[in-house]
């Protein structure tokens, strides 16, 4: 393959991979900057796939199976938001059974699904003369579908609604000083609870993607500890949807370049970086005013109640 | 909590060893009973179900091994889990400490270059450093810089994942058969004993319930021990008291990696005998432990107990898999569906709620 | 009428806030009281916060609520707020009746509040804090240039510059004020509550914040200042109300008092009761404090050059408002704070900066004011408790192994000794009365026959015969020739007990006396903010 037409697939790539780990950190900063850390991601993602996968077989729509997807992300994400802020349970705990339910539910309800090829599947795009343009065209115009374009474009709308509404600005104050929201009459758990659910929905639709539309088919197992890199890139994005894209597709990339890579280094090596990127990320930001401009929500993982000062 | 207007829900000030004991057994029964909706939903009778998995699990000869090899490593995990949550130190990380165990043992196994008899104490300690080396990173990083536990164990556990990739793919790789990547198998030295006929590598056996022992006591009686459940009871008091708080969860931390970390050598070097795959080593033997010194209130003779049970569940995962031809994911179910329980029963524990009076 | 008056009334009419109905202050028509309470009871469990509290504000003015801690001001203020509910009484609001269920009820009826410890978002700028919570604009975008222009238009008028795209944590401690104020006067308040507001401002700042009430207040606000500094009443307010105890002492106007009658109303009457005491022995120096500077939690200086002396065989009191550096204070002395300059030493040798294990270990005996979140562990055993400090030693310790009999032994005796009532030893520390928690405080603290006791407001919250119990102990140490540093804000506990006292505000010392003959009004005056060479105004 010459250098142009390997670039131009690895990045075509890129972008396809990227995409259901952008929504999974999209739905996940909303999620955090309210306060609540869901560790469930991973179990979200996959019910997700199963369902999508399922219902796009049965009824031959796959945008029908990214719906019901986007819903059962959403209903297995009120789990773990009804334990962790109305029962106040500890976060980490909800959210690693959530993960294991999610796992062993998709697990078990996807037997025998496997093998069978979905010919529903979202179809891929080419879109006419901006297909052409060179490099860039093929890229990004050719062979990819509708939900990745959709995810890039809502990656700009989150970012208005996080800094410049006033729903961002309530989510904001509710993830770094609840009590000063809620003296202001902000409804502290409605707005954890809109914000757990809107990271189940994107985490659902993340998963949905990969079984309708990346890798038409459906395995057990086939997210392959995608939420938990979901969390890593959370941090590594400081919160931030514009950098979560950065953050996503930089993965993605390097996970594609990994066999590529692999005279100079390990694939292995590779995939293991965003984990000890995070990691680098909290001791950079764990000094004080940086913690302050660019570190986690201050509340993040404690629950609420009034009155307690 | 605020209650709602027909709930009466008054703080229960301190719940009783029995209330404690009943409400875990009644989260276990609650998650029994819904995963038995699963088997319904299967076609099978989940009577007959459980009965298949408890005969299954310890009526026969190979069903009690397997649940005595199965609980080996969530008996040492769970030990070192109780230290970690006793400091309050939240380890997520032994899923990873444990594996980094394997690579120690595996390391010294297969290029230490030791004599027979030394080979395999010098694995036991190998493994021991290697987990607790792979803690402390996570526990200095609190304890100096205060980043959350949490998620520098879960971080540090996919690192070890793919170190684990890395070495069996590159620089240890052995044969490679149907496309999985091995190292060479240990010399015979380095292999574990197992009790004739089954899977169960007894030395590690021996250590774990002596370690359960120690880890009790150590906590019970010793002044470190005292220490590490000061730090976690009341940090405040600690500091007050003149505890250094940073020595005493680092070394709550060295114990809870270093026994996850033979667990890891148990596993390699007494069942697989070769260092393999990461999810071939340990099937979430990490994470499980977390429900299992859980369920065990943190408690490490207690934790035999309830690393028993888990490994008759986990055996009688095999079990449904072959008689019943269920999932084996329902293993995977049913540990949500009892975290989810024993949080719900963490409500009741603490809270005495009653219907109100008119 | 400010000239800045002028422009926001101009804003006004342009509706930009939205609210339906408003009305510029001056053509008020509403009767003359803003704020009503009748009656208003508050009790939390052992103490009754609030007791029958009978208070009018009226409008237009600067009113003051002098009191110490545990008058009672701070849960009047919060029953206003929203942030409590009365169990018995009422509250009128320009005659109507009125409940507060939450903070949000205090804010729609125009009601701000100031807290001691702010009530911002650090990571927001200051206009997205002023926003917060509030509904106004077209659709999900907040009209941030009216909100700015309106910001300014308020900063001009009452003297609050601040920059409104900074980031709150990037603001020194008074802009941050000027931000809660701002957010006050955002919201079209009518009546504004000052918690303690000078605690974290410079001379300068006072003064700044001094013109801003006023130009407010001549705009036909109305604000309610909490305070236990006589000066600021004098300087500002037009009528004073004094709160002892919960009940309401005194409402004067502040043109017809003084300091001393202010200072005497609120510490209490002029007849103290004196325990029995021996006569005091002149012992030899045992403590040695000598210019001792120190910085809080948040940062702000705490401790500013304090200096005194502390003799075996004494009680050294140390009087004062809390929050005036007597947590610091105490802290510094056992080890638990670092002491950015000055020197102690115990014995003449020095003790400054050494751990809190060091100062243990040289007889330094610490009975902390917060007896259960930092002076014991709630979830062990009393005879745990008891050896929390003393554990690494002989006999409770051998190598490595702790000798649980020992401990037994221990604390049969001490339970003994000490009256502690409880069921066993081995019973949760977190079942027992606050009496019982500090007999068992004491009990670990005095075992090892200490030099030095710091004594941190020994009585709080303990009924009568555990009170007269841990001031026998405390005397009995005395006696034995220990130093005991008694920190306290019960002026009575302080003359009883002590042979001598110092007055601690803001940091300093205000002055040494003898307890024999120290005058109420003279350490009221001293723990009100004057020093005790210059008279009083």
């Amino acid at each position: 393959m010459g250098w142009e037409t390997w670039i131009i697939a690895t990045l075509s790539r890129t972008l396809a991979y990227g995409t259901p780990l952008l929504l999974g950190t999209l739905g996940e900063i909303y999620a955090e900057r309210s306060g609540v850390l869901n560790l469930g991601i991973e179990g979200m993602m996959i019910m997700g796939a199963y369902s999508a996968f399922a219902v796009a077989y049965t009824t031959g729509n796959p945008w029908l199976g990214i719906l019901v997807a986007a819903v059962v992300g959403g209903g297995f994400s009120l789990i773990h938001a009804f334990a962790s802020i109305t029962l106040k349970a500890n976060q980490v705990v909800s959210g690693l059974a959530l993960t294991m339910l999610g796992l062993g539910l998709a697990g078990v309800l996807g037997r025998g699904w496997e093998g069978r090829p979905l010919f529903a599947a979202i179809p891929k795009i080419t879109v006419p003369l901006l297909s052409d343009i060179p490099v860039l065209g093929p890229i990004l115009f050719k062979g990819q579908n509708l939900i990745v374009y959709l995810t890039i474009l809502l990656v700009p709308v989150l970012w208005i609604v996080l800094y410049r509404t006033r729903a961002g600005i309530t989510i904001r104050a509710v993830g770094e000083s609840p009590a000063t929201a809620d003296s202001l009459g902000i409804s502290v758990s409605r707005v954890r609870y809109l914000c757990v659910a809107f990271g189940g929905v994107l985490a659902g639709i993340a998963g949905g993607y990969l079984s309708v539309a990346y890798r038409p088919a459906w395995t057990e197992g086939m997210t392959g500890g995608m939420g938990w890199i979901v969390i890593a890139l959370t941090i590594f994005a400081f919160w931030n949807p514009v950098n979560g894209l950065l953050g996503a597709y930089l993965f993605a990339a390097l996970y594609h370049l990994s066999f590529r890579l692999q005279p100079w280094v390990a694939p292995e090596l590779l995939k293991a970086m965003p984990y000890a990127f995070a990691i680098l990320v909290l001791v950079f930001v764990s000094r004080g005013t940086l913690q302050k401009r660019m570190g986690a929500p201050a509340a993040l993982t404690l629950p609420y109640t009034r009155g307690e000062e | 909590m605020r209650s709602p207007r027909w709930l009466e829900i008054e703080r229960r000030p301190l719940p009783s060893g029995r209330t404690i004991f009943l409400v875990s057994v009644a989260a276990i029964l609650g998650a029994l009973v819904v995963a038995g909706l699963f088997f319904a939903a299967y076609g099978v009778s989940p009577v007959r179900a459980y009965a298949e998995i408890f005969q299954g699990a310890l009526g026969s000869w190979l069903g009690l091994t397997e649940t005595v090899r199965r609980a080996i490593p969530l008996l040492l995990c769970g030990i070192g889990l109780s230290i970690a949550f006793r400091a309050l130190f939240w380890n997520i990380g032994a899923e990873g400490q444990l594996l980094m165990g394997a690579i120690g043992a595996a390391g010294v196994a297969l290029f230490s270059g030791l004599p027979g008899p030394l080979l395999i104490p010098a694995m036991f300690v190998a493994g021991f450093l290697a987990g607790a080396l792979w803690a402390l990173i996570p526990a200095a990083l609190k304890a100096k810089l205060g980043l959350n536990d949490v998620i520098t164990t879960l971080m540090m556990n996919y690192i070890a994942i793919y170190v684990v990739e890395w070495l069996i793919h590159g620089p240890w790789k052995g044969p490679t058969m149907r496309g999985f990547a091995y190292t060479d198998r240990f010399p015979p030295a380095a292999q574990l004993p197992t009790i004739a006929g089954t899977r169960i590598h007894w030395p590690t056996l021996l250590v774990g319930l002596l370690a359960a022992v120690l880890v009790f006591l150590l906590i019970a009686r010793t002044k470190r021990g005292f220490e590490i459940r000061v730090v976690g009871e009341n940090p405040h008091a600690a500091r007050y008291a003149g505890i250094n708080q940073v020595r005493t969860i680092l070394f709550a931390m060295l114990i809870s990696g270093g026994l996850a970390g033979i667990a890891g050598m148990g596993e390699v070097a007494g069942i697989h005998l070769r260092l393999l795959s990461p999810t071939q080593i340990s099937m979430g033997y990490g994470y499980t432990a977390i429900i299992v010194a859980w369920l065990a209130r943190r408690n490490p003779l207690a934790v035999i107990l309830t690393a028993a049970f888990f490994g008759i569940i986990m055996a009688g995962g095999d079990v449904i898999k072959v008689t019943l031809r269920l999932p084996f994911q329902l293993i995977n179910v049913f540990n949500g569906l009892i975290l989810f329980f024993l949080i719900g029963s963490e409500i009741l524990m603490h809270y005495r709620i009653r219907l109100r009076r008119r | 009428m400010s000239p800045g008056y002028l422009s926001l009334l101009a804003i006004a009419e342009e509706g930009v806030t939205g609210h339906p109905g408003q009305r510029s202050r001056l053509l008020d028509t509403r009767p003359q009281d803003v704020i009503e309470l009748r009656g208003i009871v508050k009790r939390f469990p052992g103490v009754v916060a609030n007791d029958g509290i009978d208070l009018s504000i009226r409008r237009g003015e600067i009113h003051c609520l002098l009191g110490e801690n545990g008058a009672g001001k701070t849960t009047l203020m919060r029953i206003l707020y929203g942030l409590y509910q009365p169990d018995e009484g009422e509250i009128r609001l320009f005659g109507k009746p009125v409940t507060f269920p939450s903070p949000r009820a205090a804010l729609d009826h125009r009601i701000g509040m100031v807290h001691q410890h702010f009530r911002l978002v650090p990571t927001l700028s200051v206009e997205e804090n002023v926003v917060l919570g509030l509904k106004e604009g077209r659709g999900p975008f907040p009209r941030f240039r009216q909100t700015r222009k309106k910001l300014r238009a308020l900063a001009e008028a009452y003297g609050l510059p601040v920059d409104p795209q900074a980031r709150v944590w990037q603001l020194a401690v008074g802009e941050q004020q000027r931000v809660e104020i701002l957010k006050a006067l955002y919201r079209e308040a009518d009546l504004l509550i000052m918690d303690e507001p000078t605690s974290v401002l410079t001379p300068q700042e006072v003064d700044a914040l001094f013109e801003t009430l006023r130009t407010l207040v001549d705009d036909g606000l109305t604000i309610v200042f909490i305070t236990h500094k006589l000066d600021e009443v004098m300087k500002v307010s037009d009528r004073v109300t004094v709160l002892r105890r919960g009940k309401v002492v005194a409402t004067l106007n502040t043109s017809e008092t003084d300091k001393p009658t202010l200072a005497r109303l609120m510490v209490g009457r002029e007849v103290v009761f004196r325990l029995e005491k021996r006569p005091h022995e002149e012992g030899v120096p045992l403590l040695e404090v000598d210019d001792v500077h120190a910085v809080n939690d948040r940062g702000l200086p705490a401790l500013r050059g304090v200096s005194f002396t502390v003799r075996s065989g004494e009680v050294l009191g140390v009087a004062g408002v809390s929050g005036n550096g007597q947590a610091e204070l105490a802290e510094v002395l056992t080890g638990l704070r670092r002491a950015t300059r000055g020197r102690i030493a115990l014995d003449g040798s020095d003790l400054t900066n050494r751990s809190a294990r060091a100062a243990a270990d040289a007889g330094i005996a610490h009975v902390p004011a917060e007896r259960i979140t930092m002076g014991t562990v709630p979830n062990m055993s009393i005879q745990e408790n008891l050896i929390l400090k003393s554990y690494r030693h002989r006999p409770f310790s051998h190598g490595i192994l702790l000798d649980e009999r020992a401990a037994a032994r221990h604390a049969a005796q001490a339970v003994a000794d000490f009256r502690i009532a409880a069921p066993s030893v081995d019973t949760k520390t977190k079942l027992l009365s606050g009496g019982n928690i500090q007999r068992l405080v004491l009990a670990r603290e005095l075992s090892g026959e200490p030099r030095l006791v710091v004594a941190a407001h020994p009585t709080y919250g303990l009924d009568v015969g555990a009170t007269e119990q841990v001031r026998e102990i405390l005397l009995a140490q005395r006696d034995r020739g220990a130093g005991i540093l008694l920190i306290s804000e019960d002026l009575e506990e302080i003359l009883s007990l002590s042979d001598r006292l110092i007055v601690l505000f803001q940091g300093q010392v205000m002055g040494t006396l003898d307890a024999e003959t120290a005058q109420v009004e003279e350490v009221g005056l001293m723990m009100a903010g004057s020093r005790k060479e210059a008279p009083g105004a």
